[in-house]
């Protein structure tokens, strides 16, 4: 793992961000997509030494946190019907309206905390007289593994296995940021994950529809500072392109063999996004030939709607109007150990972000 | 050991008849033979002419046998350690077993061929102790509970109350090593690695410290569950004081610090068996250090932040960039991340 070391560089980083404070002359809004970006700009505490007037927006990229309190709700009806639900890490503590799937977990549900969907599928084969739920969310980076997962459970014949899923995506949401009126965002740092999957094609669009900066960026501080001092440049220079600076990952046209997969079992189609509302084309739904490994379809849990709590603004959060520590409930009612919402849950959440890292 | 004649553990072997008393002579007995041990009393009858130091703890562990060890050692190193961060000498240790009934009984013997072993190694003896058998679905293979005594050094006045700002903190190796060999090893996360845990006994090093620098020596905690970044958080909300780290010298070995990666966790927070934290006067921080470095359980020693007056009953550390974040307590277990 080389990367641990040359992309976390003093030296490299010291020179982008020395370069960053001398070019910077006005005031700028950047928003950073991915939760990832999120969590490691406050890890690295490189917040702190951008210039004052150079300002971090949190994005949506948290795909813990716009996962609707709904589908988690759901996740624990099949855990209390006896269906073994398997899930990220993350996921589990986030409180649903009742509780969280780790405290259903802890009254006897079968909950299994898993790296890849892939494992899933191998416990429905060991467990024939079960039903094993996966619980699907994410952006485009995890569709083309849960995708994957519907095949593998095809070619092995399973009649177990479903997906609960709530894929999102990225460019509407962006585009739903970028069309609200009380949007300052200037520039974009793009999710590098999501593109290495997707590629590059469709963020020109956005490029040229708002006119505004897209660095797709990477993960490691020398990365994110790099990332910043492009979107930074481009903004001094009163320009406006696509750049990549995760070149070493994301290539023009993407991931073609993840793609295909993706394709052949989801469509676009509307999705909920907590605290956003419903995005239309704002995500993936399993394609009607694979009908039967949809979840929702197959137990009866479509019904299932709770309201969001009142004095959680991860609404506002998500789209970057208020900031963590902006919030009455910050640090106070609203706790890792206690969450009123999701973006205090997830390591990738910006309230759990600042929560456990921010020297502010 | 001999042969017990059982391939199994059932649920006879706690039953205190003749199952329980063929196990406890022909496994417990016979390997742990001392003075003490061989009165064969309910319990054990020791002199003692010191202050002493008393810890207790409760092994419950997945898998059962992992990289670097078993629930065996881990329940000796774990319970000698904790008495040696009192700033005592280990001497004796209690030993109970509880025991899901299907234990394999050549796993057992193994587990406590590794007890004695370890308690070798400590240079403790195992004077008193218990068996229990549980059904089958009651327990999780084996659990192992242990205390342990200790007369605490004459030199010792170890209390976190005697730290104050200006104290450095310095640790005895690799963090995060024994957390990693365990996930390496758990069902569905299976990685191909060279991970092993650290679980080792440190009180020999702790003894060495004790004679040459006495009172100097404000504190001993050795970072188990929580990790380093836990330990570190609840001393200075213990004092109202604040600690001050930096990254870059924190030891870390590569291959934990690629597996942290890969599986979206902070080192900070995964568990050590074989890691003790160390907070001394400033005076001494070159010659603790070199003392630690020639010592074969701290050769890989650092010193690795103070305590400080500023930013009270936090954690603040440097990033390897120059950056500042908070290190907060750890709330539940580790979760990975999604993506």
């Amino acid at each position: 793992m080389k990367h641990l070391s040359e992309y976390r560089d003093f030296d490299a980083t010291k020179k982008y961000l020395d370069e960053i404070h001398k070019i910077t002359t006005r005031e700028w809004n950047i928003m950073e997509i991915c939760g990832g970006q999120t969590h490691s700009l406050v890890k690295n505490g490189i917040l702190e030494l951008l210039p004052e007037k150079v300002r971090m927006i949190h994005g949506p990229g948290c795909p813990v946190c716009v996962t609707p309190l709904n589908l988690i709700d759901k996740a624990i009806e099949l855990l209390e019907k006896g269906v073994i639900v398997c899930s990220f890490g993350d996921m589990i503590r986030v409180p649903g309206s009742k509780k969280s799937l780790l405290e259903a977990k802890a009254v006897g549900g079968d909950l299994r905390i898993l790296y890849s969907p892939l494992e899933a599928v191998s416990i429905a084969k060991q467990n024939p007289d079960k039903e094993v739920v996966f619980f699907a969310v994410g952006f485009e980076t995890t569709a083309p593994a849960n995708a994957l997962s519907v095949l593998h459970a095809e070619k092995e014949g399973l009649n177990n296995y479903t997906i609960l899923a709530s894929h999102v995506l990225v460019p509407p949401a962006m585009e739903a940021i970028l069309g609200d009126k009380l949007c300052t965002i200037d520039a974009f740092l793009g999710a590098g994950h999501v593109c290495a999957i997707m590629g590059m094609q469709e963020y020109y669009p956005l490029v040229e529809k708002y006119k505004i900066p897209i660095v797709i960026t990477g993960f490691e501080p020398l990365d994110l500072v790099q990332g910043i001092y492009m979107a930074v440049k481009q903004l001094e220079e009163g320009i406006y392109i696509l750049e990549n600076q995760y070149s070493r990952v994301v290539k023009e046209h993407g991931n073609e063999a993840a793609i295909a997969v993706i394709q052949k079992v989801f469509e676009v189609g509307a999705r909920e996004w907590r605290g956003i509302g419903e995005i239309p084309n704002s995500g993936y739904v399993i394609k009607e030939a694979y009908r039967k490994y949809d979840a929702e379809a197959k137990f009866n849990i479509s019904h299932i709607k709770v309201p969001e709590n009142p004095h959680c603004i991860a609404g506002e959060i998500l789209r970057g109007i208020k900031k963590p520590n902006q919030c009455d409930q910050f640090g106070k009612a609203c706790k890792p150990a206690n969450p009123l919402g999701a973006p205090m849950v997830s390591s990738e959440g910006a309230c759990a972000a600042y929560y456990h890292f921010s020297t502010h | 050991m001999e042969n017990t004649g059982f391939e199994t553990i059932n649920l006879g072997h706690g039953s205190g008849g003749e199952l329980t008393r063929n196990l406890l002579d022909k496994v417990i007995f016979n390997t742990f033979s001392n003075p003490f041990l061989d009165q064969k009393h309910d319990g054990a009858i020791v002199e003692v002419h010191s202050k002493i130091a008393i810890s207790t703890d409760s092994f419950v562990i997945t898998p059962i046998f992992f990289k670097g060890g078993n629930i065996g050692e881990l329940a000796v190193n774990g319970t000698v350690n904790d008495v040696a961060m009192c700033g005592a000498i280990p001497k004796y240790l209690s030993l109970a077993f509880i025991i899901e009934e299907g234990l394999k009984m050549m796993e057992f013997e193994k587990i406590v061929a590794s007890v004695k072993k370890a308690a070798d190694k400590s240079g403790v003896l195992i004077i008193t102790g218990d068996t229990k058998v549980v059904e089958r679905g009651k327990g999780d293979k084996i659990f192992i509970n242990t205390t342990g005594f200790g007369q605490v050094h004459p030199k010792a006045n170890i209390s976190v109350h005697n730290i104050k700002a200006g104290d450095k903190i310095l640790v005895n190796g690799f963090i995060a090593q024994h957390g990693m060999a365990i996930m390496s090893e758990r069902e569905g996360l299976e990685f191909e690695s060279d991970l092993v845990s650290d679980t080792t006994n440190l009180n020999f090093l702790v003894k060495d410290l004790l004679d040459a620098f006495g009172e100097k020596i404000k504190l001993f905690r050795d970072p188990t569950r929580g990790g380093l970044g836990t330990v570190l958080h609840e001393i200075a909300n213990d004092i109202s004081k604040g600690v001050f780290l930096k990254e870059i010298a924190i030891p870390l070995e590569k291959q934990v610090a690629a597996a942290c990666e890969m599986l979206g966790l902070d080192p900070m927070y995964v568990a050590n068996e074989g890691v003790f934290l160390v907070v001394v006067d400033p005076s001494i921080e070159t010659e603790v250090l070199a003392l630690m470095q020639n010592h074969e359980k701290g050769i890989n020693a650092a010193l690795i932040g103070e305590i400080t007056q500023e930013h009270p009953n936090k954690v603040v550390m440097e990033s390897l960039i120059g950056g500042k974040r908070i290190v907060s307590p750890l709330v539940g277990e580790q979760l990975p991340r999604i993506c």
